[in-house]
């Protein structure tokens, strides 16, 4: 007899439903107003200051649903948002201005789920309110600088060849630099020069008599873009976390943008001059002559000024700048020959000379790099927006060892982790590219709670006219059908809270409503055919199997056809138009699957292997 | 219960020039009205600033022209959203414009001169470059699409039922392109990925009516092309009804329950659906038909004994 199903069918379909029910689950858990409490500048929060936070909580009456340190990070729980926000006021009192707190709300899945990795849905910045920024990042400035370093290198090395030029100039319109000559044999020479210090250069005859036309290999212009983007995410990574946003985003958008998303950030002007903030770096003698007592007693020496190390201790450095941070065209971290964590700096051309010079009369003194940032602080100007404070710190203060030339190393770092750190900060200090903002969406929380109102109103009605509709129109089957659907949407939101970089959106939800009405075309598409095949006259188990196995090709060709459209939308959209596309396949996926293997399970089920006169269809 | 239950096939392809000219009249019509009076962009594809903020009370939109006229925006554009209390400004790209701070002033001006609260839902604010980019990306993704199903469709079936298909979808995405021409309905980025998933539900829709096609010309063996292809969409009429259906019932929902920020997604969709259902069932099949597909066409390569009825 037809239409039994084999009992490993049963299996893999509940465990699929299963699997997708658990991990579908964490959505319905609601969130918890909580606190992510870490560390400023990469360091992390010590057992002892957890302590102090719990006593502080317990002492002021706030009831905390949970406090965890992960990751050298604290996150705490709290039933009421009052409660949340009272907490964060008296954590930032009790921990000082090291620690960076930031409200978010934290998903209350219970242990066991998130120990099985399962999350809820991320939702994109239309549901859950906060700031879109998209930067685009100047790449003509970053090779205009390059080519500026390029041409005073290239005057250094042909001073020192001792091969006479009349002039070195850039043309950055054109990404080339063109040196003119007196003489043939100059030209020649400085040919074989600039080729011996540099690989990477393309020489060819410039447009003039006697002159020498060099421009960049296209790999090493994509490194120089390469870099300025890096640089920038870098940049906006450290400050966007120093502000405290829980679960920011900053990531690279094609060749020269930069997404930041900040949930949950309203203030949008905050925002924009912290992206805009500039830090620099600065270079200075440590002076071990003057009195430090004294001047942390207000007697500061004439030729000195007083500065604090990132962890507090005071420290005096010389009123001249050795060096500016501006210099430095790179910073890298890594190991020195005992094994010590190192940081290896490298000048530009200016820099180098400066540095040589500086460092020739400086052996066995300390030498400082200062970390300049210009940040909102608490003040506001007359406008309403807050003052840009001036905050300087001592990140590294290392003996010269020798004379320094364009390249040197930082060494006497504690850790692996404080050397990256330091190179990262070191790398900001010379923004070699300005960014722009080219884009900015700010949603605000109660639209975004709208948002998610609606598109869950909608997804609910949509389900209940199709679930209706099939009803009254294939009875019995409809049932079948309509137990697919629900199977497909379980499936669809289990999935998307599988995939990590699936993010829920407006149109996303829309995704999910028309892919609800979609859905049963398969079903339909079987049902018509068993209809068909019964008209044809054939027998009720005959009907049905062939009704499934004809429908499986039409089915498969028709999907696999949307399919391509959804991955297209998927490749070259952005944002929520990705979220849609992302729905859009998901749902074209599980709806296949629930109605050739789902629904057959429950048709043969019902109806399978007996002997039948009609079908209620 | 069901919708159709025909005896006979209907005898679609009879209108079949009638239909092809409604269609070329059609896409006239809409590349007319592209051409004269062009498309209502939204501010995803012309840059700009837009600002939503919601007021307690109904807005007067009257006063709120006249403040941002003289804060310095003559040029802003005020519209009720969705609500009397929710107000949607635009504010077109100037050159003089610092363009990032548009939505804090226009807030400051608003909440300065009018006597409720005015609260920011949102604001939006798009440079010039990343406008033009997207109409490139945009037109982009549907080339890609088209060609990619043109050339799955040929693979899979044949290359005339491959060009019927593709110039059906063009089909349906110009008489959508047009309808919100004409109607100078807002263009914005969810009306893209509405075109897009248009595209994908009608590319669905007509591979099913071609796969039955193809089972059609290999089962009837004396019928001319013409009774075949009515055979076809005939047997497969009642699933493109019922689906077309059940589609247009969640769009309606969405329409009028998704909120204003869907409300050009629903529409270009119920729209594209109606479109494309028919043009699957009349475009698809009869620019096949005119391009002279035969039976010979769709069998498979080493000619098959008798279809038999039990594989």
């Amino acid at each position: 007899m037809l239409n039994k199903n084999p009992a490993w069918r049963y299996v893999v379909v509940i465990a699929m439903l299963l699997i997708c029910m658990l991990y579908a689950l964490p959505n319905l858990y609601p969130e918890d107003p909580a606190l992510n409490i870490s560390a400023a500048r990469g360091a992390v929060v010590a057992e002892q200051s957890v302590t102090e936070l719990e006593q502080g909580f317990a002492k002021a009456g706030i009831a905390v649903k949970s406090l965890q340190l992960q990751d050298g990070k604290v996150l705490a729980r709290f039933a009421s948002t009052e409660q949340q926000l009272q907490a964060r006021d008296l954590a930032k009192s009790v921990l000082g201005s090291n620690y960076i707190t930031a409200l978010s709300l934290a998903p209350a899945t219970p242990d066991w789920l998130t120990a099985i990795g399962a999350t809820p849905m991320k939702l994109g910045l239309d549901l859950r309110g906060g700031v879109h920024f998209l930067l685009a990042v100047d790449m003509q400035a970053a090779l205009d600088k390059h080519l500026a370093d390029l041409v005073s290198r290239f005057r250094t090395d042909l001073r020192q060849a001792q091969i006479r030029y009349l002039s070195v100039k850039s043309e950055p319109a054109t990404a080339h630099i063109v040196i003119n000559f007196r003489q043939a044999a100059d030209m020649n020479a400085a040919a074989s020069v600039l080729t011996s210090q540099d690989s990477q250069l393309l020489i060819a005859e410039g447009p003039d008599k006697l002159s020498l036309q060099i421009s960049l290999t296209e790999q090493r212009q994509r490194e120089i873009r390469n870099y300025a983007l890096e640089q920038n995410i870098t940049i906006i990574r450290n400050r966007v976390n120093e502000i405290g946003v829980a679960e920011p985003v900053v990531q690279r958008q094609g060749a020269d943008r930069i997404v930041v998303q900040l949930p949950g950030v309203q203030d949008t002007v905050q925002a924009k001059e912290i992206l805009s903030a500039t830090a620099t770096l600065e270079f200075r003698l440590v002076d071990t002559d003057s009195d430090l007592t004294a001047a942390l007693a207000g007697r500061l020496p004439a030729n000195a000024d007083l500065y604090y190390s990132t962890d507090g201790r005071p420290i005096l450095l010389d009123k001249r700048v050795m060096l500016t941070g501006d210099h430095i065209t790179d910073a890298t971290s890594g190991y020195d020959e005992y094994s010590q964590p190192k940081v290896s700096i490298k000048l530009d051309t200016a820099g180098g000379s400066l540095m040589s010079e500086a460092s020739k009369e400086a052996i066995g003194r300390r030498l400082a790099s200062v970390f300049i940032e210009y940040k909102p602080g608490n003040e506001l100007n007359t406008d309403g927006t807050p003052l840009l404070v001036k905050q300087q710190e001592v990140i590294n203060d290392a003996t010269i060892q020798m004379r320094l030339g364009r390249d040197f190393d930082i060494t006497g770092i504690s850790s692996p982790a404080e050397a990256q750190h330091l190179a990262s900060l070191l790398r900001a200090g010379a923004l070699i590219a300005p960014v722009q903002i080219i884009e900015e969406r700010t949603i605000g929380p109660s639209l975004g709670k709208e948002n998610i109102e609606l598109g869950v109103t909608a997804i609910q009605w949509g389900l209940m006219a199709v679930l209706l509709f099939m009803l009254v129109y294939y009875k019995a089957f409809g049932v079948v059908a309509n137990i697919a659907l629900g199977a497909n949407l379980i499936l669809m939101v289990g999935v998307m809270s599988m995939i990590p970089g699936a993010t829920l959106t407006l149109p996303g939800m829309a995704g999910i409503v028309l892919t609800v009405g979609m859905a049963v075309d398969a079903n339909v598409l079987i049902f018509e055919r068993i209809r068909e095949e019964l008209a044809e006259g054939r027998s009720v188990q005959q009907a049905i199997h062939q009704g499934y196995d004809r429908a499986f090709a039409t089915i498969a060709d028709s999907n696999i056809t949307t399919l391509l459209v959804a991955l297209v939308l998927f490749g070259v959209g952005t944002g929520p138009v990705k979220g849609f596309a992302i729905t859009l396949a998901i749902g074209i996926i599980t709806s296949i699957f629930t109605a050739v293997v789902g629904s057959r399970l429950l048709v043969n089920l019902i109806w399978g292997g007996r002997r039948l006169q009609s079908l209620p269809l | 219960m069901q919708i159709f239950n025909f005896s006979q096939p209907i005898n679609f392809m009879r209108l079949k020039w009638p239909a092809l000219l409604l269609s070329a009249l059609l896409i006239t019509g809409s590349f007319a009205s592209i051409f004269s009076q062009g498309i209502n962009w939204g501010l995803d594809f012309t840059g700009g600033t837009v600002i939503e903020v919601g007021l307690n009370e109904g807005a007067d939109l009257t006063a709120m022209r006249q403040t941002l006229s003289v804060a310095g925006y003559p040029d802003a554009v005020i519209q009720l959203f969705g609500s009397s209390k929710d107000v949607l400004i635009r504010i077109p790209l100037r050159p003089d414009l610092e363009q990032a701070t548009v939505g804090e002033s226009v807030l400051q001006a608003l909440s300065a001169e009018l006597a409720e609260p005015v609260t920011l839902r949102r604001v939006e604010f798009v440079g010039p470059s990343v406008g033009e980019e997207l109409k490139q990306d945009g037109g982009m993704v549907m080339l890609v699409a088209l060609i990619g199903i043109l050339l799955y469709v040929a693979m899979r079936f044949e290359w005339r039922l491959s060009v019927g298909a593709v110039l059906s979808l063009g089909h349906d995405v110009v008489l959508t392109l047009g309808l919100f021409s004409v109607l100078q309905l807002e263009f914005d980025l969810t009306v893209l990925a509405a075109i897009l998933a248009l595209i994908g539900y009608s590319i669905n829709d007509t591979i099913v009516v071609f796969d039955r096609l193809r089972e059609s010309f290999r089962k009837l063996r004396d019928a001319t092309v013409d009774e075949t292809i009515n055979a076809a969409i005939t047997s497969t009429l009642n699933r493109t009804v019922i689906t077309s259906l059940t589609t247009v019932l969640v769009l309606l929902v969405l329409f009028f329950m998704g909120g204003a920020l869907i409300h050009g997604f629903a529409t270009a969709l119920l729209f594209g659906i109606v479109i494309g259902t028919y043009s699957s069932v009349y475009v698809a099949s009869a620019i096949a038909e005119v391009l002279g597909i035969s039976r010979e066409d769709l069998l498979p390569p080493p000619p098959p004994e008798t279809e038999t009825e039990f594989s």
